[in-house]
């Protein structure tokens, strides 16, 4: 990646960032934490690595993203509305009666969002089934998963390990945003997830940890998975990105607080006024 | 009708291949049960198209789930308690407020798990599946019905849960017949009571009684419900009001599934009278299907006395 192209995806990433502080903050309260962690990951995928048409959000031949951890949503509004995918004003509507931006993913109400989530534990599973038809249809499509440290607890993604290795769902590309937090306190306190990126290997997939707040270092992952991904029976993917909560807003980041979390219009505007 | 060779899996299977022959969106999900399910021939047919996806319900839900983001049309299919109860959120979330379009199989309904006992006799899935909205909940009660339903499901947009009874049952529509989710079929029409009852044992059971009424000089009608979400309530309106006496008979508690759906529209409506044959807030247990029906009172005699009871009352 060169200078330039890092400079613009980090722009990206601070629009991104910005937009979703503010919507958060118009309405007063939400799920900044968990937003803010996967910031980085989002300005790639959608101002990089993801072919998608806003145009035409169901596009056959696009790349998919399930953010199985759904309540992360405000964020990925932002990168869809600053895509074009529906006008930038709606990132107020958040939450409120008859949005069409749900706290949570919603495939029905959004346009470019390819699944409803929140419910933690399946979005991975729903990604290999997205993953399985588009090689029925013999699309070279891309499906992306972004799933939480915290949802990692549940079962349902074990099970989706095994089948998306024994399936050999080469052009699944999973993320884990590991912040390190979940709702009761620090992951390790709560239940400890371990060597993470082992484990997923241990699964059979293909797995690497990098700095999730390092855009070069994330789509250096994605590259190589890409690439992977060519030749046939190529594992799934599992990149697990070092994450911070709340990150890039000082009245959030790094605390267990910030899953969900209430704060005023004035502190948000005082944040983005921060990240210059 | 004379009891047919052929068990209702195996037409289950055939005609997901007759299906699949048409629209090759059709594809097949299982969960280390295929051959429980009798979907082999499936496989068969369409390997690429078949994916089991080992002991692992939830993910099979949500995998198919997937699938259907992508337009294709999984019939998954499981035992009906891990179909309905193990997955049920998996299934709320993924599929029904997905609004996708995921037919869910639960296959040994209520006392047809028989020796497997009970952890695996549902005596609920439809309470359960009836709560979920939009959806459809069906259960057909031959060949015929099945093969219908089946068609049926996989044209409809939208999930729908059906249970699939596995063994041989006796005929009671001709080859051909067309069914409809949400539409009822009258087997025998009568006067004084209306046996609604669903599923191929308590239709049956529901035409012996209308036997032991007869002899009794009480006429009754059978209605065979065969989707109870959407129920039939013209159908079943229509003969509640002409005989002005209800009684539902369900393989599954008597609360919460056809028993309750007929409940709710009769109490709004003030048509008729009602008592419930089901299971009455009991867990299932081993044993065989016989033994199981005389033991939670699900046979003729519990529906003629309940008839009886209301038809003189």
């Amino acid at each position: 990646m060169t200078k330039e192209e890092l400079a613009v995806l980090e722009a990206k990433a601070k629009e991104i960032r910005c937009k979703t502080i503010d919507a958060i903050g118009f309405l007063g309260v939400g799920h900044i934490g968990g937003a803010l962690s996967i910031v980085e990951l989002l300005a790639l995928l959608y101002f990089k690595e993801m072919r998608v048409d806003p145009e035409n959000p169901r596009w056959p031949g696009r790349d998919r993203l399930v953010l199985s951890k759904g309540h992360a949503g405000p964020a990925l509004y932002s990168a869809l509305a600053m895509k074009g995918f529906f006008p930038e004003e709606w990132l107020h509507s958040l939450n409120k009666g008859g949005t069409r931006l749900p706290s949570h993913c919603d495939r029905n109400l959004t346009p470019g969002i390819d699944m409803t989530t929140g419910s933690l534990g399946q979005g991975l599973s729903a990604a290999c089934g997205i993953a399985l038809a588009n090689r029925l249809e013999g699309r070279d499509s891309f499906t992306f998963a972004i799933i939480g440290d915290g949802e990692t607890n549940e079962g349902q993604n074990w099970e989706a390990a095994l089948f998306a290795a024994h399936q050999k769902l080469g052009r699944l590309v999973a993320f884990t945003d590991y912040n390190k937090m979940q709702i009761d306190g620090r992951t390790e306190q709560v239940l400890d997830l371990g060597k993470l990126e082992e484990k997923w290997a241990a699964f059979g997939w293909e797995s690497a940890r990098v700095d999730g707040h390092d855009i070069a270092a994330i789509a250096a992952a994605v590259e190589a998975a890409k690439a992977r991904a060519a030749k046939p029976d190529a594992k799934p993917t599992m990149i697990v990105l070092d994450t911070i909560k709340g990150k890039g807003a000082a009245f959030c980041e790094g605390s267990v607080g910030s899953h969900n979390m209430a704060f005023d219009y004035e502190t948000a505007k005082k944040a983005i006024a921060e990240l210059g | 009708m004379a009891t047919p060779a052929k068990e209702m899996r195996a037409v289950y299977a055939e005609t997901l291949v007759e299906l699949g022959a048409k629209n090759k969106d059709i594809v097949l999900l299982e969960a280390d049960l295929m051959k429980a399910s009798g979907t082999g021939p499936f496989q068969a047919a369409y390997p690429e198209r078949t994916f089991d996806v080992g002991v692992a319900e939830a993910n099979m839900v949500g995998v198919a789930a997937g699938l259907s983001a992508e337009g294709k049309i999984p019939f998954a299919a499981t035992f009906g308690c891990f179909a309905t109860r193990r997955v049920f959120d998996q299934f709320f979330v993924s599929c029904a407020y997905a609004r996708l379009n995921v037919k869910l199989v639960g296959t040994d309904p209520g006392v047809s798990a028989a020796f497997n006992g009970g952890t695996h006799m549902p005596f609920e899935d439809l309470a359960l599946m009836r709560a979920v909205p939009g959806i459809a909940v069906l259960e057909p009660s031959d060949a015929a019905s099945l093969r219908g339903l089946v068609a049926a499901a996989a044209e409809r947009k939208g999930s729908v849960y059906m249970r699939l009874h596995r063994k041989a049952v006796p005929d009671l529509y001709p080859a051909g017949e067309k069914f409809e989710i949400g539409k009822a079929k009258l087997l025998r029409e009568g006067k004084h009571v209306a046996i609604v009852a669903l599923g191929s044992i308590m239709v049956n059971e529901a035409l012996k009684a209308a036997e032991l009424l007869a002899k009794e000089g009480i006429e009754a009608s059978v209605v065979d419900a065969l989707s109870v979400k959407p129920l039939d309530a013209e159908l079943v309106l229509r003969e509640a009001r002409k005989c002005g006496a209800v009684v539902t008979a369900e393989n599954h508690q008597a609360s919460g599934g056809l028993g309750s759906a007929v409940a709710e529209l009769l109490a709004e409506t003030g048509a008729a009278r009602l008592a419930r044959i089901g299971v009455k807030d009991e867990f299932g247990e081993v044993g065989t299907q016989d033994y199981l029906q005389d033991r939670f009172g699900l046979r003729a005699a519990n529906i003629a006395e309940a008839a009886k009871a209301l038809a003189k009352a």
